[in-house]
């Protein structure tokens, strides 16, 4: 693998950028490997690189039905954080923002890691209380959390619309420093780089059809490329998990819906922090183009179509607009949609389901982009170890039976 | 905007109706003679299929409850119809 | 100086209304009806802009939502619209335009420098440096370079973005000759047809390429197609795009309009035609950026339309017949023309244009603009070079409704494939580039009967055009985003070879003109440098918006009052005169206080003078949910954590309802009227959810045509009287005697009764521990209801109150709120009513849950009470800790107020374990610093129940 550096480019930019290779092999298939890994998306690629990294496995095959990060990694608003609200919650996906501090550098790739910090804006004493058992929260479980009053909030994000006709003053908010933006595609192609520079099989436009099961063991799945044989197999395909699960029998806790997000023009910088209202409901951050970002909630129906609804876009523009009148003159660009499976408690499934070998991570709903390195080293971890790390072990399919949900949206009071 | 059709009221659009859950899912009874596991699976699991996809939801305005099939991936309603003796 | 303005030529503009404008400083002419690019071009200006990375110049290139370059921050009447199109923007009197991403100004641009270090910022050279010390040290450089135009921060949308529903029978979405011809078709057979087009008139490239039809000038065409629209009651939408196709059949468009608010449509068609036409493609050669290379399409555009020449001195280079009129009127308004065409079979050349057949434009020179082309080897010079390299058919809307593509060869494009979408696509963005064939195509797909509109013949021969890896230099793919052939060389080297990886890897197709110039040369381009078809290497995916729109304009006009509206009580008149100040509170605005004065001190007051006297406060929010039948009590007994069908008609029972889950999703008090009517009083926030969840029970679970749920909260105004003065209150107001016996109506009882003529429900229900009556009568006699407590009290000392009090006098009591004081994972034993779940036999909603391990477990967190020293309040939100090993959160502060009867805090908390530890002490950890507490009973005033019948 040829490193990236200040360096190299400026070597290769001497000789005409003859000497990059491919970032990632483009690979066929074998017979046969020590895991199978089924999604090309972050979490897929992710726990590829970790399997081969820190557990020696590089028999390992990545199959993606069609293009490395096509699916919900390259189709979200970029956020990272770890605000949240529960310790088992806090646990996971703190473990992934520490990954992502040090990520680029481990990947050799540019993730453009951007900490800008993030704030949850309350408008109502009620949601402040909120805010404030969130802030508490987050800082008994280590992670920098901090209250943010009004003034403080509109100092950050000075063209929030504070005047009386406004539906919402801003009162303030929970305020993570930490959190923030990554360039999504990068962090899909950096472990795809990483993965197959150790020796993973990255297998591009590769379908599963079956997974095969003898004995009450996985033994690979059928593709549409052939059989591949394996004893360990991970399922990291987002919406597309519940299919393939049911291959095995197994059916999961999943809706799948459809989330959408907006890219504005560029334009001159105007917002430097990622905010979330809690209000509108409606994230927002300006990209280092000048575009600015933005989110909202799910679409009311349940489907697998990766296309947007009229109704959902008008809510979370006028959302954005309620907080942000000035943003009205700017053009909606772009709008896509992502399939994300959402689980009754908003947090993921992680762990071993139906047949041996069979593990899962899945489930994350609105929230996987900023979980993908935890989520990488959990399914990682199980694949290579059989059995759980204890992050991962509270988000195991068995809750549900078990009741012991982590129900992060009603916690927290934030739909996430 | 989707357009759904309730049985009683006619086509509405989609911000009307309420999914409720998807169709054939039989409540254990003798509810307390049932497994963790199978209540769990009553509760929680799902098929989530892609394609024609059987399901229950409510037309909010009227609060009547009705069966749906449609497609999840193309989004076309394949047919709605009563709960099984509610259309008299 | 390149442009300039013919004497005569022009359709669209008014030589005798001049236009006076500015750009960067400059002053400068027009007419009404110029756009800003045509009155740019006659000016003669030739930089408008500059590229996003390299700071390149840029000239006009389109004609119209393709132009990547002409993009300006446009000030008029105070307010500045960044990144206005100039293709599409009218020109007005007295505009100010700033050209954006410069500094300081498109002239002198100092980014300029950029392009000096170019061969060391290849396509995705970030992903390879700026690792060293962190992003967030390079990144606040790169942000200040990024961006085009300037927000005009004091921007304000218009008051009243107005949002129509509109159903048609035919949609015809493009008003050129195909369009036109459909919805003529249509409309004659009587069906109902919105026609819309981008444009400021009808006509599509009719007005600029002209052309007979019929035997008549194409106006005429024009005027009798939409004639016929509207007699068939539809309609003509102009300067209206259309810019979503969405599920079932919905569309949206953007109408724009002078002197009023733009619109923003819904349209729902029962047939669609998609006759949106096409664009020309660039061509691809060394420096073929350079301002004053422009679209051949374009230039005849602006000849034909506002008399705007591109040129004196013009090669055009071009591969098809389509040229060869552009070439003609060129040389017919006296430009020396130079017809470049890469085919050696051509048709015959137009008089006066010097023809070079089988002849190859490979180079463009010029330090800033154009000054001359290297053809064949051979250096022409030139002002202007037109490019023409193909057309783009605009399959945006037939592929966002889901319509899949071919390839077609003979006209050099991916095409619609029938059927897969259910838009009829016809004319250019089908393919056909010849218009009679457009419109026939437009004719059969209008429905139309007999013979086409007839014209003559035209099937434009083309070649295909591609970008040379062969040529020396740098050719632009993407000219706003700077993307060249060799970026895309080395995306494929790379292994970036699926066009979606192309895109988001060199950002080629990623800027404002959405990819219209650049997609297909970087399709084209990945497929020759890997040796697949193009439909091999694949189209990325289509999505709303077909063109840039107004955020507000889709936004409309829900923002501030409009925005989640609340819900307003009947009597908010009544209460803004008690000077009331009003908060949401569970998504209705409701008093917090009765001013003048600070809100939290008005509370202590309120609340105080509801322990001593009385407070009265408006509960008319409370869900009122009756059910009714033979079957009412059994249902209600089903969905209820505590059995109704017990309970006695005339009595109130205090309950819960749990999900299925077992958590509680609201509690309330059910009246039971009658044997076989109740009234369920659900939480103001939880009415909604709880009618469909006695409704789900009672069409699933039981027969039901026994029992009937009928939701009459709107319908009733409830003011509650609370305090030991609560009975001397009614007795003063003159209410129903028989409410005032404590023998008739003891606590938890309620009785319907007759008040001046009319009905009243009283309610002995307690929501603050004190004697208290719930008065509730129908909405429209609520204002006399009020009337008549408020003249009684003062006779009794008596308050109005808000919602702050009430919140401190059930918080006293240790009353629960729902959804504050509980959580996702609270269950009915977590609080203290775990008697049901152990004594109940029978089958309810959500009881098999509470039966799970985790339900069962001893370390779940229950509600207590919480006793602090000294007289500050916890934080509501606080941690609860141990105060010894480590530290983990046991559960959280919910609810926590100054009790000003008690004049000592009270708080309610959910702790783990907590019932047992009643009496210890636990620390409280708030923004880094633990205290201590004490945990108590949640109920802190009057344990044994006293006040109720004080």
């Amino acid at each position: 693998m040829k490193r990236y550096s200040a360096f190299s480019l400026a070597a290769e930019g001497l000789r005409g950028h003859r000497g990059w290779t491919p970032a990632w092999r483009k690979a066929k298939p074998q017979p046969a490997y020590d895991a199978i890994i089924v999604g090309g998306g972050g979490h897929g690629l992710a726990s590829a690189y970790y399997l081969a990294k820190n557990h020696g496995l590089r028999r390992v095959a990545v199959l993606e039905k069609g293009w490395v990060g096509g699916g919900n990694t390259g189709r979200n608003t970029t956020a990272v954080r770890s605000n949240y609200f529960y310790p088992e919650s806090v646990a996971l996906y703190d473990l992934a923002l520490r990954l992502y501090e040090g990520l680029s550098k481990d990947l050799n790739f540019n993730v453009m890691l951007s900490q800008r910090g993030m704030l949850i804006a309350a408008h109502t004493p009620m949601q402040m209380e909120i805010c404030t058992r969130i802030a508490n929260a987050m800082q008994i479980n280590g992670v920098d959390g901090e209250l943010m009053g009004a003034e403080e909030a509109l100092r950050r994000a000075p063209l929030l619309n504070q005047t009386s006709d406004a539906r919402y003053n801003c009162m303030g908010g929970v305020w993570q420093s930490r959190a923030g933006v990554a360039r999504h595609d990068a962090v899909a192609w950096g472990y795809a780089r990483g993965a197959s520079d150790m020796g993973v099989d990255i297998i591009e436009g590769c379908t599963v059809t079956d997974l095969l099961i003898e004995g009450g063991r996985i033994t690979g799945v059928a593709t549409d490329m052939g059989t591949i044989r394996a004893d360990r197999v991970g399922l990291a395909a987002a919406g597309a998990t519940p299919g393939l699960a049911a291959m095995a029998g197994v059916r999961l806790p999943i809706h799948t819906y459809a989330l959408q997000a907006f890219v504005s023009e560029p334009v001159k910088p105007m917002l430097d922090i990622v905010l979330l209202y809690l209000g509108t409901g409606t994230y927002v951050s300006q990209s280092d183009k000048g575009e600015l970002v933005i989110g909202g909630g799910l679409d009311r129906v349940p489907t697998h179509g990766q296309r947007g609804n009229l109704p959902s876009q008008e809510t979370v523009l006028s959302g954005l607009l309620e907080m942000f009148p000035a943003f009205a003159q700017l053009k909606l660009l772009r709008q896509w949609a992502g399939v994300v499976d959402v689980v009754p408690d908003s947090s993921p499934v992680i762990g071993p389901a139906g047949p041996e070998g069979l593990y899962l991570n899945c489930g994350w709903g609105t929230g996987g982009f900023k979980a993908i390195p935890a989520g990488g080293w959990l399914l990682a971890h199980l694949l290579a170890k059989g059995q759980h790390h204890e992050i991962s072990r509270p988000f195991d399919l068995d809750r549900f039976a078990r009741g012991r949900l982590i129900d992060e949206a009603a916690g927290s009071g934030i739909a996430h | 905007m989707q357009i759904f059709t309730c049985p009683f009221c006619g086509p509405r659009e989609e911000t009307e109706f309420h999914f409720a859950a998807e169709a054939g899912k039989h409540r254990p009874e003798p509810a307390e003679e049932t497994s963790d596991t199978d209540w769990a699976d009553y509760l929680y699991m799902n098929d989530a299929p892609r394609g024609p996809s059987s399901e229950v939801w409510v037309h909010m305005t009227c609060g009547e409850y009705f069966l749906m099939t449609r497609d999840t991936v193309t989004r076309e309603v394949l047919d709605t119809t009563a709960l099984p003796g509610r259309n008299e | 100086m390149s442009g300039w303005r013919h004497d005569t030529a022009g359709d669209a503009i008014d030589r005798n209304s001049p236009r006076s404008f500015s750009f960067d400083g400059k002053q400068l002419m027009g007419f009404a009806g110029d756009t800003l690019a045509s009155a740019l071009l006659a000016s003669g200006t030739q930089i408008l802009g500059r590229s996003f990375k390299y700071h390149r110049p840029r000239g006009l290139w389109g004609l119209g939502g393709e132009e990547p370059n002409a993009i300006f921050d446009v000030a008029e009447n105070g307010q500045t619209t960044p990144n206005t199109r100039a293709t599409t923007q009218t020109l007005r009197d007295g505009m100010v335009l700033r050209s954006v991403n410069t500094a300081p100004d498109v002239l002198r641009d100092r980014g300029a420098v950029l392009d000096r270090f170019n061969r060391f910022l290849p396509g995705g050279f970030y992903y390879k440096t700026f690792m060293a010390f962190g992003w967030m040290r390079w990144e606040p450089m790169i942000r200040r370079m990024a961006g085009l135009g300037r927000l005009d921060s004091g921007h304000r949308p218009p008051a009243d973005g107005p949002q129509v529903n509109a159903r048609c029978d035919l949609l015809v979405i493009g008003a050129g000759a195909a369009g036109l011809a459909a919805a003529r078709a249509a409309a004659m057979a009587g069906r109902k047809v919105w026609l819309v087009d981008e444009a400021a008139e009808p006509g599509g490239s009719l007005r600029w390429r002209g052309g007979e039809i019929d035997g008549k000038d194409w106006r005429d065409f024009v005027r009798e197609a939409c004639d016929a629209v509207q007699a068939a009651g539809g309609r003509i939408l102009t300067d209206t795009t259309l810019w979503g196709a969405f599920d079932h059949n919905l569309f949206a468009a953007w109408e724009r309009r002078v002197g009023a608010s733009d619109r923003h449509w819904r349209i729902r068609a029962s047939d669609i035609v998609l006759a949106a036409g096409a664009i020309e493609r660039p061509l691809w050669f060394t420096n073929n950026d350079l301002p004053g290379v422009m679209s051949a399409e374009a230039a005849l555009h602006y000849l034909a339309l506002y008399g705007a020449v591109a040129g004196r001195n013009i090669v055009l280079a071009t591969g098809n017949d389509a040229s060869y009129p552009v070439a003609e009127a060129l040389a017919r308004v006296g430009c020396a023309v130079t017809l470049v065409d890469a085919r050696e079979k051509t048709p015959p050349p137009p008089e006066g244009v010097k023809h070079l057949p089988s002849a190859r434009l490979t180079r463009a020179e010029g330090k800033r603009t154009v000054r001359s082309v290297i053809v064949n080897g051979q250096r022409h010079e030139a002002d202007t070079v037109l490019v023409a390299g193909g057309y783009t058919p605009s399959v945006h809307l037939h592929c966002q409704a889901g319509g899949k593509l071919d390839w077609e060869a003979g006209s050099d494009s991916l095409v619609p494939r029938p059927g897969t979408s259910k838009l009829r696509v016809v004319g250019a963005a089908n393919g056909t580039f010849g218009l009679a064939e457009a419109l026939t195509q437009g004719h059969v797909a209008g429905g139309g009967a007999g013979t086409a509109p007839q014209a003559v013949t035209e099937n434009w021969q083309l070649a295909a055009m591609r970008p040379d890896p062969a040529l020396p230099g740098r050719q632009w793919i993407d000219p706003q985003n700077d993307v060249t052939l060799k970026d895309v060389k080395l995306a494929g080297q790379e292994g970036y070879r699926s066009v979606e990886h192309l895109k988001r890897y060199t950002t080629l197709g990623m800027a404002t003109d959405q990819g219209r110039n650049a997609n297909f040369a970087g399709l084209a381009a990945m497929s020759e440098l890997t040796g697949r078809s193009i439909p091999e290497t694949g189209t990325t995916t289509y999505r709303p918006p077909f063109a840039p729109i107004p955020l507000g304009v889709i936004a409309g006009p829900r923002r501030g009052a409009l925005f989640n509206a609340p819900k307003r009580l009947t009597l908010e008149v009544e209460h803004r005169a008690k000077s009331a100040e009003f908060r949401e509170y569970g998504g209705w605005l409701r008093p917090s206080a009765y001013g003048p004065g600070d809100e939290a001190e008005l509370a202590q007051d309120e609340a105080r003078a509801a322990r001593e006297t009385v407070g009265i406060y408006d509960a008319s929010p409370l869900g009122k949910i009756e059910v009714i039948g033979p079957g009412a009590a059994d249902l209600l007994d089903y969905c209820g954590y505590v059995r109704l069908s017990t309970l006695k008609t005339g009595r109130a029972r205090y309950g819960f309802i749990l999900g299925e889950s077992g958590i509680v999703h609201d509690d309330g008090v059910v009246f039971r009227l009658a044997e076989d009517r109740f009234i369920v009083s659900a939480s103001s926030s939880h009415a909604a959810s709880v009618r469909m969840i006695l409704e789900e029970a009672r069409q699933d679970v039981f027969d039901p045509s026994r029992s009937y749920i009928h939701d009459v909260t709107a319908g009733f105004v409830t003011l509650s009287v609370t305090g030991p003065r609560a009975r001397d209150l009614l007795r003063a107001a003159e209410l129903p005697k028989d409410i005032c016996d404590d023998e008739v109506m003891p606590h938890m009882s309620v009785r319907e009764t007759a008040w001046n003529g009319h009905s009243l429900r009283a309610a002995r229900v307690s929501f603050t521990g004190d004697r208290s009556y719930e008065l509730t009568v129908p909405a429209r006699h609520g204002a006399a209801l009020h009337g008549a407590l408020d003249a009684a009290r003062d006779t009794v000392s008596g308050r109005w109150i808000g919602m702050e009090a009430v919140m401190i006098l059930r918080a006293e009591k240790g009353f629960i709120l729902v959804g504050k004081d509980t959580d996702g994972l609270t269950m009915p034993h977590d609080l203290g009513w775990g008697g049901p779940r152990d004594k109940r036999t029978d089958e309810y909603l959500g009881r098999r849950s509470l039966f799970t391990p985790e339900a069962k477990a001893n370390n779940r967190r229950q509600l207590v009470g919480l006793e602090v020293d000294g007289d500050t309040p916890l934080p509501t939100g606080a941690h609860l800790v141990p105060l010894h090993g480590a530290r983990r959160s046991l559960g959280f502060v919910t609810s926590s107020y100054f009790s000003p009867i008690l004049n000592r805090p009270v708080a309610l908390a959910l702790l783990e374990n907590g019932r047992a530890k009643v009496g210890a002490e636990v620390g409280t950890f708030h923004m880094g610093d633990t205290c201590r507490a004490r945990v108590c009973e949640s109920c802190a005033l009057d344990p044994k129940w006293e006040r109720l019948n004080a």
